[in-house]
């Protein structure tokens, strides 16, 4: 028996207990080795393939890491400007109600430039999906401080530590946007370990179940790590986040309407 | 005759955008155009057409929405007046980026800055140079009369899906705010999925069809060569309106001595001119640009043989002129009258300024 015909009698059917799912493109990624946002995208197309919805749902990715975002996941998408992703999504859904139409937006995006358009989604209600990837720092360009960066924490413009006095303080969108009436579902998760990317999976699930039943606005934060903009290894990043970023912006749903 | 009725300009863009089928209005409150949304809001289109009417919560996320809205095939607008046409600008220029049709009306006012809430055609070089980065172009269509704003609600939206392009209507706070008689459109359906299927398919992001790709709403490509290849393509694009889709009026030309170019209002006011310099025993005629983008270039230089000098009459410090000028090659003296910050010229001053400037010399 030859090499190639023993791998493919071991993947044949019978034998399969995990595929990728075809929602996920063989594209290259360009995020770093340790990033979340790959977990991230597996678990959505995941859901998206489980929810039979390939030719229903329309992603809308902004600015920053996510910019690239299109590459990776076989659906339409819309490609926005910086922090404009909830205006396209609002006008995507309002004129399409029969689609799931999400937003994929890092901290810098969503909490800083877009802080107005995430807001006003929010407090419209809008029927559609915020996917919010928290690591605390601006990836793409080459790691500088977001609001969302914690007291202390070195970044490319913080290089003596992020300093509150004078830069304002971490902000918590989830806790935020929780308190405005048009949010039916805020939670707060984080993909290190395979039982985090099973609450993240549910998670996401019950986002787009929501847009299906047309409950309004579903906000599912993620922690995550950057070891790039960190400059920690993927292990040490993962060890960071949970013991400075965890307290800071803890696990778990806020809202659930 | 149809539909007529005595209307304001601004009331006619909202009249017309229901009548023409458009699927989507976004927008934000300024004077002096807010009418437009107020009168959607009254009339409330969503019990009608199913037309989506929505107040952004900025001028900034209005455009958005459109390049959300547009991005899925739908026929979607907004509108502003100046300041809030400044905010739109980063918008715009990725509508023209990603080739998406929209629609965009400005009802301009006075600058810079605040300014005034007074009329004014100061925004003539940001709607038709750029306003925003990069190298585009809007279709930019200059209505001169209430029924004009009518019309051009229609064949903005028909000229924007024509070339994958945004297109504005550059109107002022004159036309948008006076009444005038007007012969409304009669009503077309919004598009169905299937026509936006026949007509988009090939790029709207209104979800991935089984057996063919999915399709992207994107302006980067951050491969230089592609880029560039994409670039071309805009340009070519650009000619292709300038090949055909000039359009403009000629008032009194044919045994002109001299010309007036005037666009918008200034052409409303022009057009009394030229009676009043012809009774002086002036011919002049006059010329009007209805697109300012594509410009009727070769429509002026095809008056040079004749006239003598033309006075590029403008609200504004002096923008237009500059497109005479290039059109008209130093053949002729080419000179620029305008009042501007709010202020609105009498014909008289302006057959004034054709005395002085243009037969003085």
């Amino acid at each position: 028996m030859t090499a190639t015909t023993e791998i493919n009698n071991i993947i044949s059917k019978e034998n399969l207990v995990y595929k990728k799912t075809d929602v996920l493109l063989d594209n290259e990624m360009h995020y770093c080795p340790g990033c979340t946002h790959g977990v991230i995208h597996k678990v959505i197309a995941e859901v998206i393939e489980e929810m039979d919805i390939q030719d229903k749902t329309i992603g809308v990715s902004p600015v920053g890491c996510s910019v690239l975002a299109y590459n990776y996941l076989d659906i339409d998408w819309q490609q926005a400007a910086h922090g404009r992703a909830p205006a396209l999504a609002t006008a995507t859904s309002r004129l399409m109600p029969d689609k799931y139409v999400f937003t994929y937006q890092g901290d810098g995006d969503l909490a800083s430039i877009g802080c107005a358009e995430i807001m006003h989604a929010c407090n419209r209600g809008e029927n559609i999906v915020v996917v919010f990837v928290n690591n605390a720092i601006y990836g793409m360009t080459g790691g500088q401080m977001a609001p969302t960066t914690l007291e202390g924490q070195v970044t490319a413009t913080s290089p003596y530590g992020r300093d509150c006095a004078t830069t304002g303080f971490p902000m918590k969108m989830s806790e935020m946007v929780s308190l405005l009436p048009g949010t039916r579902f805020v939670t707060r998760q984080s993909a290190e370990t395979a039982g985090a990317v099973r609450k993240l999976k549910k998670a996401i699930r019950k986002g787009f179940e929501n847009t299906r039943e047309k409950k309004g606005l579903s906000f599912i934060e993620i922690v995550g790590t950057c070891s790039s903009g960190w400059k920690l290894s993927p292990t040490q990043s993962n060890e960071w986040m949970k013991e400075n970023m965890f307290p800071y912006y803890p696990l778990g749903t806020l809202k659930d309407e | 005759m149809g539909d007529v009725r005595l209307m304001k300009g601004n009331e006619v863009i909202a009249e017309a955008a229901i009548r023409c089928g458009c699927d989507g209005y976004f927008g934000y409150p300024i004077t002096p155009q807010s009418e437009i949304m107020e009168t959607l809001m009254i009339r409330r289109p969503e019990n009608e057409t199913g037309m989506v009417v929505l107040q952004a919560e900025s001028e900034v996320a209005a455009i958005n929405m459109v390049y959300g809205g547009a991005s899925c095939g739908k026929k979607v607008m907004t509108s502003s007046s100046s300041p809030g046409i400044s905010l739109k600008a980063e918008g715009i220029t990725y509508l023209a980026g990603a080739e998406l049709p929209a629609l965009i009306v400005n009802i301009v006012r006075g600058g810079p800055g605040l300014g005034t809430i007074q009329p004014a055609q100061s925004d003539y070089f940001q709607a038709v140079k750029g306003g925003g980065h990069g190298d585009y172009k809007l279709i930019v269509l200059a209505p001169a009369s209430v029924q004009e704003m009518n019309d051009f609600v229609d064949l903005g939206f028909e000229l924007s899906f024509k070339y994958l392009n945004p297109a504005m209507i550059l109107s002022d706070g004159v036309i948008g705010q006076m009444m005038e008689k007007v012969e409304l459109s009669d009503y077309k359906p919004r598009w169905t999925d299937e026509e936006i299927e026949k007509i988009s398919g090939s790029w709207a992001t209104n979800g991935k069809k089984a057996g063919s790709e999915r399709n992207i709403s994107t302006s980067l490509d951050l491969d230089s060569a592609k880029q560039e290849v994409f670039n071309h393509k805009l340009q070519a694009k650009y000619r292709a309106m300038e090949e055909n889709d000039v359009r403009f009026e000629k008032i009194a030309c044919d045994d002109a001595d001299y010309l007036f170019v005037a666009y918008g209002s200034s052409a409303r006011i022009c057009q009394k001119s030229v009676e009043l310099a012809r009774e002086k025993g002036i011919k002049v005629g006059l010329l009007r640009p209805i697109t300012l983008f594509p410009y009727p270039t070769k429509q002026i230089q095809e008056m040079l043989g004749q006239v003598k000098g033309i006075l590029s009459v403008e609200m504004s410090a002096g923008q237009m002129v500059e497109d005479v000028r290039l059109a008209v090659e130093g053949k002729v003296p080419v000179e620029h009258f305008g009042r501007y910050g709010g202020i609105i010229p009498t014909p008289e001053e302006v057959v004034e300024a054709l005395e002085e400037k243009i037969l003085g010399k």
